[in-house]
């Protein structure tokens, strides 16, 4: 096979994998790494399903190569979790049932969470614009809204405390 | 298909030069890899061109322009605050394109050579008079942003040539820019019509002004006819007026499902004589 092999950071982790030149880092993070919390809803730009981070700025992962990630750090939803604890975020959206068929969820959590890395305390408009890149069917934007503004709330008392 | 990452914009020009084949830069990927998942096109070489140092930064220029990096992310336009006071029309029309995570990866360069006539940044960088600086297997050269579509998807661009940077001018006192763009959404849409104005005034009078209209015509076009109505001007209503009518008789728009041939036209002047009042009151000007 031709192809490229690729030497990357994922959530902190050093990852090798193989894959063809043409493959997105959606398929290969998926297929050959495995973390499945990256999702394909359109795989052209639209969704944000497949939202990881790249060296620290929010993308979509089907509009990026694999063989881009060589030497990069990649953060995906699997990374929120630390010490087997879920994150704010993932706590809230579970309480606010932010969620009904889950796929949007993981590009939801992800563009939050560098949303809240950015800013803590931010408007509910601010909330909007910053998840206008994701989509979702089922649960409505409102619940999702709610989630992140109580999420943000309870870091922000926690890092106050 | 073959993915290169050269370190130097000459080596890249010399990889595309060399490829037999459809070969294509990648800066963000947000068209290329549409385009390539749509089947659009099938390249054999893509050349990505952010590890090339050389376009990986915003400078200041020693003339009190800006020279933006061609693979510098629209995030990272937007966070620049030099670059905001300058020209924040053009950093309005970056920051315009797509979500948080298209803006991870867009370059203004990849806009520009998308050659989308839609393109947001464009009708912005025409009417900030910006040029691009291009390198290719014979060398150097500089091209105005408004040379480098001459149709959908086509470029004036020579094979093994790319962008290298966006070359802003030196801003005077007293000037202003701003660009609008109409879409049903308010995020995540294409362009019915943008408009840019980039002005700059004398004791409250604009002495000189760029007028650019997107969406309205194969490319995106600069008015000359819409600047000459308010230079002279202090803006007033019927220098707006005669805006509104030069930019409305440059529209040659099409009909499709976004906007018929009449509302483009109509839109085109609406939007110029709001960009031309933004741009003139960041200038410091009041009518
Ligand atoms: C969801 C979504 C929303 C979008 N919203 C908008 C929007 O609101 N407004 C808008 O204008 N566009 C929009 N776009 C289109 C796209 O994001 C922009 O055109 C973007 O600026 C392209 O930049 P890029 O770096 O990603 O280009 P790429 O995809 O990397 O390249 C685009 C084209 O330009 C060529 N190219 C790139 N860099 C160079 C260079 N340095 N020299 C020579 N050729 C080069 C490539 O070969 C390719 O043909 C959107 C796209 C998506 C997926
Ligand atoms: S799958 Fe990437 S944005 Fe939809
Ligand atoms: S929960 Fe089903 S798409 Fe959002």
């Amino acid at each position: 096979m031709s192809g490229v092999l690729v030497t990357t950071t994922i959530n902190g982790d050093a990852v090798q994998f193989a894959c063809p030149e043409e493959e997105t880092l959606l398929d290969a993070l998926r297929d050959r790494v495995g973390l499945l919390g990256v999702k394909e809803g359109c795989g052209t730009g639209d969704c944000g399903a497949c939202s990881i981070t790249l060296d620290g700025r929010l993308v979509c992962s089907c509009l990026v190569l694999a063989a881009e990630a060589e030497g990069r750090e990649i953060g995906t939803v699997e990374g929120l979790v630390e010490g087997g604890k879920l994150h704010p975020l993932q706590e809230s959206f579970i309480s606010h049932a932010a969620l009904q068929c889950g796929i949007c969820t993981p590009g939801f959590l992800v563009a939050a969470k560098s949303l809240l890395d950015r800013n803590p305390d931010p408007t509910e408009t601010e909330i909007r614009y910053a998840l206008a890149g994701n989509l979702c069917r089922c649960t409505g934007y409102d619940k999702i809204v709610r989630a992140v503004q109580n999420a943000a709330k309870e870091m922000r008392t926690a890092k106050s405390a | 298909m073959r993915y290169e990452a050269p370190t130097t914009s000459s080596e890249a020009a010399a990889l595309l030069a060399a490829e037999t084949g459809e070969a294509f830069v990648l800066a963000g990927g947000t068209d290329l890899l549409v385009r390539m998942k749509n089947l659009m096109v099938e390249p054999e070489l893509v050349v990505d061109v952010k590890r090339i140092d050389a376009m990986r930064s915003i400078e200041a220029t020693t003339d009190g322009g800006f020279r933006i990096g061609a693979a510098v992310p629209g995030i990272e336009v937007g966070e620049h605050e030099a670059l905001g006071r300058a020209w924040p029309g053009v950093v309005e029309a970056v920051q315009l394109i797509g979500s948080d995570q298209i803006q991870g990866r867009c370059t203004i360069a990849g806009n520009v050579c998308n050659a989308s006539p839609a393109a947001d940044t464009t009708p912005a960088l025409i009417a900030a008079d910006a040029q691009v600086e291009i390198v290719g297997p014979k060398g150097r050269r500089t091209l105005p942003v408004a040379s480098v579509a001459t149709g959908p998807g086509k470029t004036s661009l020579a094979k093994g040539e790319l962008v290298e940077a966006i070359l802003l001018p030196p801003r005077p006192a007293h000037s202003g820019d701003a660009y609008l763009r109409f879409t049903p959404r308010t995020e995540m849409d294409i362009a019915v019509v943008g408009a840019a104005v980039s002005l700059t005034l004398k004791d409250g009078v604009i002495t000189a002004a760029r007028v650019a209209l997107g969406a309205i015509a194969p490319t995106a076009i600069e008015v000359e006819a819409a600047a000459a109505a308010i230079i002279g001007s202090k803006l007033d209503d019927g220098a707006i007026a005669a805006l509104v009518a030069a930019c409305s008789a440059a529209c040659k728009p099409i009909d499709d499902k976004r906007g018929t041939i009449e509302y483009r036209t109509e839109v085109a002047g609406v939007l110029a004589k709001r960009a031309a009042m933004i741009a003139f009151e960041r200038a410091g000007g009041s009518r």
